[in-house]
């Protein structure tokens, strides 16, 4: 498929092949000049991230920010373990796993409902949810703020999770009814005939055949409590409930000048995600771009 | 079995309905009330009715930001929409060096804001990459603490921030452009249309909704940015990058003024809602809909 005559789909006008007839006089190679662009462009500040976390702290003013030091270190990494990076990392695990779990719980159900049962409540319920997309969460932090100090939340992990529920929950639901609407109608007859339940239908038919777009649905929300930094800002204050972007950004008052330690520090707290991109690429993509059903 | 369906249906609602009336419709609600109210969180909170609205349209701090936030959104724009237009048809094509580069293309969107913050933080500083790279290039007079100043920081952030989104919207591009019919380009080149022509008379057309897409995402984006620009400057130096998140942040939990705090936060709600419903005008909703739902 690669090696096709570069003209199936992506002709595309601008970089696909030649008319066959005729050639071009000469046309500048803008786009293929604008990839190589990109590709250093995006590669560097990763590449410099990665270099600068070897080097030593003393060596870093002087070393080049084009090439690896001569005498790579690990001592960074170590000094970012030793001060507590793992603590932040099971707590942003635990929030995560919370989180998603109820987001995609929450709203499965409810896209089931929206999906199979036709009624005017329904559509309201729907259009609501849709409301949704349009509210930032920067928008409703203060009175997010003041409801979780009320609840008696303030500076637990428990506060970060229903606030990450509720802004998850919207874009969950549009992904899942839409693929829910997509199964046959004759499956879920098949169901009632053989007198299933909601209980039953969920569990052996939609929750199987809805596998995909589950999986987009839980990256998706991952990432999004993965990296999320106003909650955790304005919701905690201790450090020993300080999740992974928070500590990132307190180690920046805390080091200071020393960026080879604070590369350290980001390169481990990327990781995960990482790994992820390497491992399922695809799946990954698929749910980073989810937020563009908005 | 019918009956029991419609009583126990809605039950299936409820739980999610719960978690989004209470932490997400209902706080975006409690926002607009507390803009009527004064209040610092401790004492009892006052009646001000419209005085921070006034306020809002008049005090120079809050249109700085409305202007600064104006300035994001259009260079923003500018910068992210013909880039990704560009590196969508790139990774469009299926030649396997596209491939390959494409796998690198995505890598901004694996790091947090709080992390992109912390590297273009280093990259960008006094002793950073770039001066670094600008001293040895022998262009000592360019070389400038970026962020630290104020007359060059919101453009170094709109360049990050750039840097960070301008991947999402190539993967985009990159579907929309993939689903163009091949036979266009085809009847082009038997009129014998170059690759600019063809490029100019059929892409940039079939990518018009996409681009509408694209831009609402950029706008809405601009207007609620606050990770990158926090960790970068703060809002700093002198005010220069004190968009209006910020200015929202700044003023409710730095200042404890909830009640202006959350009249910020309703202003950037409804620049929000105006921009979006403007170019969904422009480009004629229904059709919108269904491209969308496609994409």
């Amino acid at each position: 498929m690669a090696r096709t005559h570069g003209g199936s789909a992506e002709g595309t006008g601008a970089a696909g092949d030649r008319p066959p007839t005729r050639r071009p006089r000469w046309s500048f190679p803008l786009v293929p000049l604008m990839g190589i662009v990109w590709f250093a462009a995006a590669f560097y500040p990763v590449y410099y991230m990665l270099i600068s976390s070897l080097r030593e702290q003393g060596d870093y003013l002087e070393g080049s920010p084009w090439l690896p030091p001569l005498e790579p270190v690990l001592s960074n990494y170590a000094a970012v373990l030793r001060s507590g990076l793992a603590l932040y990392f099971a707590n942003s695990l635990f929030v995560v796993a919370l989180s998603v779990a109820l987001i995609v719980f929450v709203s499965f159900l409810a896209a089931y409902a929206i999906a199979r049962i036709r009624s005017r409540t329904m559509r309201a319920v729907f259009n609501t949810f849709l409301m949704g997309l349009a509210i930032p969460l920067q928008a409703a932090i203060i009175p997010v703020y003041l409801l979780i100090v009320e609840l008696g939340l303030y500076d637990t992990l428990y506060a970060l999770i229903p606030p990450q529920v509720a802004f998850g929950i919207p874009l969950t639901v549009l992904i899942l009814v839409n693929f829910i609407r997509d199964i046959p109608n004759e499956l879920f007859d098949a169901m009632k005939l053989d007198g299933g339940g909601h209980r039953r239908t969920l569990r052996t038919l939609v929750l199987p055949l809805s596998r995909p777009a589950l999986v987009t649905v839980v990256i998706y929300n991952a990432l999004q409590a993965w990296n999320n930094f106003l909650f955790p800002l304005v919701l905690t204050q201790s450090a020993n409930v300080r999740t992974i972007p928070l500590a990132l950004q307190q180690f920046q008052g805390q080091y200071g000048v020393n960026v080879p330690g604070l590369m350290a520090a980001v390169l481990l707290s990327t990781l995960p995600i990482i790994v992820l991109y390497i491992v399922a690429r695809r799946q990954l993509l698929g749910g980073l771009a989810a937020g563009f059903g908005r | 079995m019918s009956e029991r369906r419609d009583w126990r249906a809605p039950l299936l609602l409820t739980p999610a309905l719960l978690f989004f009336s209470v932490f997400a419709l209902g706080p975006l609600i409690a926002a607009l009330c507390l803009s009527f109210l004064q209040w610092n969180g401790i004492t009892p909170p006052q009646w001000t009715g419209l005085d921070h609205w006034a306020r809002a349209f008049t005090d120079p701090a809050t249109l700085n930001s409305i202007k600064l936030t104006l300035l994001v959104i259009a260079l923003s724009w500018l910068l992210q929409t013909p880039a990704a237009i560009l590196l969508g048809v790139f990774l469009a094509g299926h030649q396997r060096y596209r491939a390959v580069l494409g796998v690198f293309y995505f890598l901004p969107l694996l790091f947090s804001a709080v992390a992109v913050g912390l590297i273009w933080q280093a990259i960008l500083s006094p002793q950073g990459a770039v001066n670094s790279l600008l001293r040895a290039a022998g262009a000592d007079a360019i070389a400038h603490p970026w962020l630290g100043d104020s007359s060059t920081a919101i453009y170094a952030v709109i360049v990050v921030i750039a840097w960070q989104f301008i991947p999402l919207h190539t993967l985009l591009y990159q579907a929309a452009v993939r689903q163009i019919p091949q036979q266009f380009y085809e009847a082009a080149r038997i009129d014998g249309a170059g690759r600019i022509r063809q490029f100019f008379s059929i892409t940039l057309p079939q990518l018009k909704y996409t681009v509408i897409t694209s831009s609402i995402l950029i706008v809405n984006g601009s207007i609620t940015y606050f990770d990158i620009v926090f960790i970068l400057t703060g809002g700093g130096p002198e005010g220069s990058t004190r968009i209006l998140p910020l200015h929202m942040y700044i003023t409710a939990f730095q200042e404890t003024r909830f009640g202006y705090g959350s009249a910020i936060a309703i202003l950037m709600v409804a620049l929000g809602l105006a921009f979006s419903l403007v170019l969904l005008r422009i480009s004629g909703f229904s059709r919108m809909e269904s491209q969308a739902e496609g994409a």
